[in-house]
């Protein structure tokens, strides 16, 4: 503390005032505290940051992110998150013929065949593809091996190191002079390792040769433009097509995630926000009636608001739901609404009634009563502003409740009809392929938890901010 | 107690037939008919049908005062999909299976959930505290079917990488088939009470017995397991009826996802294949014991906190 000296002027006779001392600090009205309050809170601004990128994301993301939602394709199903593929553009259509070796023996001299010592079968040199290997074919040829009746050809996706790890047999050739052999089986793109072995026709050599194949992804040219990837009668086979990215990858049917994320958020939170928004309106409605007229209306109005409060909540949520039913062509999201808003509003209803209660026995309304205030008055100047704080929690805290139930119908079936996304049904589908592709349940799992998340600090905030009492605190 | 018991029981009573009535109401509202999706139905098989299901008399009075009749009989009637079952039957045979997850559930998020949150109170603004708080917030914001097919994977991971079966991913029948789904259905509670207690134990802590106590010298561990620990945890109790109706419907999805043969399960296919008897068995069963189950858990606060019974 800085010493002071105190001055003469200090010990002078103070003369009349005019006025009351003017206060320094402007009057803060209870919203801009609280508003003051909520912003100081860590948790709560970045909880209204997520719920803005949210709002981007639902609102903004599908002017930039223009995939439809409901394209499938089938060619690019479960694919994890990419940044777009490349593919190789054929015509379909012609078979390979397959080489023939002129003048070499079909089957093995009959002699030999005859010798229980014949020594086993070479294995086949030379093999090698003939073309690009893509996902509609791979051509193999290799030299033919003396003494050959056929050859078997093998697939597998590791490199083998013994006769039983071949893998898949694809076929076989029954001639010692047909060397070819075309591969068009259920191809995708990646590593595959073909091998071939000899026959002598009565035994298959234990010799085998193995090659690895880089397999490309191919497009057939009437399947690009049908798909719209490229203008009808253009392109070329052989050229490279590039496919869209699918930054978040693909579901089962080949729809691409981001594009149904940022659909299923208009669902989602459609009822996530209306449906509180409703039934906190009604329950507000109906406590404030209640606490208002009070006496035997007031008794018979909680009274039944007690039997709904009874009811337990998610089995009736699913009975309604059942009992609604959906039309074809209908998503079910009114009979969501309309379920929920029936069976929540009472406990807002009997908080608003309480607080009603509270508030008509404080001094300052007694006090505007007596002064002859009327009772729209004391609504609209009293109870309503007072009340509106507990409302506004109460609101966020539905929003997940609310968003919760329409996630647990959608998981159980009995939520949103596809083929309308929404982040509950998207997780459904998402938890059959769990284990293949985890990220088709992992990011509509996390786009619910991060909404939830945002709303539970928001309404933890906003109680804090609201509590008058804790500016008395600081 | 004893008139306040009554009230109680009297009230439940009236809300059970309110239950049942509504079940009734929603499920004669459904569109369609129960014996439309029967192959090569004649006239008379047809009529044979619904008279032995009760469908060929109105709906009102006959058929509702023959369900309530029913339903006070304890007679749920036959299932409509699971041939010559009674609902009866197939309640008995589920719910002991959801009871038993139930249980070990609630015991994991209660017990769980009131030390977690009297050692949150008791390390406050700590690290321990504010890393348990996190963890509660995002258990309370992570829909239970995330965590069934987590902990799912967690367990197909494990697995694998032991080389053994450390348990078993999903089914039923033994104790370590029920470990993973009850954590996975208590995981939600349990972050819930942890959040009441920590905030019911703050209050405590600052109490003036709490003082007292620790003037006359008894020690930490004395006035935590003696003093505080009981008094906080009575809200905790307030909170458990609403818990295990969180509980019982949470196990719609958890047994769904493990392959559970329990209440729950049956209940979710019922209504997926429109069941009609098995739903309104089922709801009207859920409805009563979560009715009872409330005023089981009032009366018990009644006893141990005699405030409540004066309300």
């Amino acid at each position: 503390m800085s010493a002071y000296t105190p001055q003469p002027e200090d010990f002078a006779p103070l003369g009349a005032q005019d006025a009351a001392p003017v206060l320094v600090r402007p009057s803060l009205s209870y919203w801009a505290d609280a508003r003051a309050r909520l912003l100081r809170n860590p948790r709560a601004v970045g909880s209204l940051v997520l719920l803005a990128l949210l709002g981007l994301f639902t609102t903004v993301g599908p002017l930039f992110w223009t995939v439809d939602p409901a394209t499938q394709n089938l060619d690019r199903i479960s694919e994890p998150p990419n940044l777009g593929a490349e593919a190789l553009l054929i015509d379909r259509g012609q078979r390979w013929a397959g080489l023939k070796v002129e003048d070499w023996p079909a089957a093995p001299d009959p002699a030999w065949l005859a010798a229980p010592t014949r020594a086993a079968l070479d294995a086949p040199e030379g093999l090698s593809v003939v073309g690009t290997s893509h996902t509609w074919s791979v051509r193999l040829r290799w030299n033919p091996v003396e003494n050959a009746a056929g050859y078997q050809i093998y697939r597998n996706r590791y490199r083998p190191t013994a006769l039983n790890e071949l893998g898949l047999p694809l076929g076989d050739r029954w001639s010692g002079a047909e060397v070819s052999y075309e591969d068009a089986l259920a191809l995708e793109p990646g590593v595959y390792w073909y091998s071939v072995t000899a026959t002598d026709g009565l035994r298959e050599s234990p010799h085998f040769q193995t090659l690895r194949v880089e397999v490309e992804r191919a497009l057939p040219l009437n399947t690009a433009w049908k798909a719209g990837l490229l203008a009808p009668e253009t392109g070329e086979p052989g050229q490279r097509l590039s496919l869209p990215a699918h930054p978040l990858g693909t579901d089962y049917l080949g729809r691409d995630m981001l594009s149904r994320l940022m659909h299923g958020a208009r669902t989602s939170l459609f009822i996530g926000l209306l449906a509180p928004l409703l039934y906190v309106l009604f329950g507000t409605a109906y406590g404030a009636a209640a606490g208002f007229l009070g006496g035997r209306a007031d008794a018979v109005l909680m009274r039944l608001a007690d039997f709904v409060v009874a009811l337990p909540f998610l089995l009736f949520m699913i009975l309604f739901r059942v009992a609604s039913g959906v039309e074809a062509g209908e998503s079910g999201i009114t009979a969501i609404l309309v379920a929920m808003v029936l069976l929540l509003w009472p406990a807002t209803a009997r908080l608003v009634r309480g607080q009603i209660l509270q508030i008509r026995e404080e001094g300052y309304v007694q006090a505007a009563r007596l002064l002859g205030a009327p009772q729209r008055y004391l609504i609209f100047r009293h109870m309503i502003p007072n009340t509106l704080g507990v409302i506004l929690v109460t609101l966020t805290f539905a929003i997940p409740t609310a968003i919760f139930t329409e996630a647990f119908l959608s998981f159980i079936g009995m939520g949103v009809a596809p083929p309308t996304p929404s982040w509950g049904s998207m997780c459904f589908e998402g938890l059959k392929s769990m284990l293949n592709s985890p990220h088709e349940l992992f990011f509509p799992a996390l786009m619910i938890s991060l909404t939830v998340l945002a709303f539970n600090l928001l309404g933890d905030g906003l109680r804090d901010a609201l509590d008058a009492r804790m500016r008395a605190r600081e | 107690m004893g008139r306040y018991a009554i009230k109680r029981i009297f009230q439940g009573l009236i809300t059970i037939w309110f239950i049942a009535t509504a079940t009734f109401a929603a499920m004669h509202a459904v569109p369609g008919d129960p014996l439309s999706n029967e192959k090569a139905t004649t006239e008379a098989i047809r009529k044979n049908l619904e008279a032995r299901y009760g469908l060929d008399r109105p709906v009102f009075p006959d058929q509702y005062f023959i369900f309530l009749g029913n339903m006070a009989k304890g007679d749920f009637g036959l299932s409509f999909t699971q041939q010559n079952r009674r609902v009866n039957d197939i309640i008995l045979d589920a719910f002991p299976v959801s009871a038993q997850l139930g249980v070990l559930a609630i015991a994991f998020a209660a017990i769980g959930g009131v030390l977690l949150g009297a050692f949150t109170a008791l390390k406050r603004n700590r690290w321990p505290d504010v890393t348990v708080m996190l963890a509660v917030i995002l258990g309370i914001s992570v829909p239970s079917f995330v965590f069934a097919a987590l902990g799912q994977l967690a367990l197909v991971n494990a697995n694998d990488a032991l080389g053994f079966t450390l348990l078993p991913v999903a089914g039923w029948g033994e104790l370590s088939h029920m470990v993973m789904p009850a954590v996975v259905l208590g995981l939600s509670t349990l972050a819930f009470l942890t959040r009441l207690m920590r905030s019911s134990m703050l209050e405590v802590l600052t109490a003036d017995y709490i003082r007292t106590a620790r003037a006359k010298g008894v020690s930490d561990g004395g006035i935590f397991w003696r003093h505080a620990l009981r008094n906080a945890s009575l809200p905790v109790i307030t909170v458990l009826g609403p818990a295990i109706a969180a509980i019982t419907t949470g196990g719609f999805v958890v047994e769904l996802v493990f392959a559970i043969p329990g209440l729950g399960r049956a209940f979710v296919e019922a209504v997926q294949q429109l069941d009609y008897t098995l739903i309104m068995g089922t709801t009207v069963f859920y409805g009563s014991f979560l009715v009872f189950m409330v005023i089981v858990v009032d009366l018990i606060y009644g006893l141990i906190d005699p405030r409540v019974r004066l309300v």
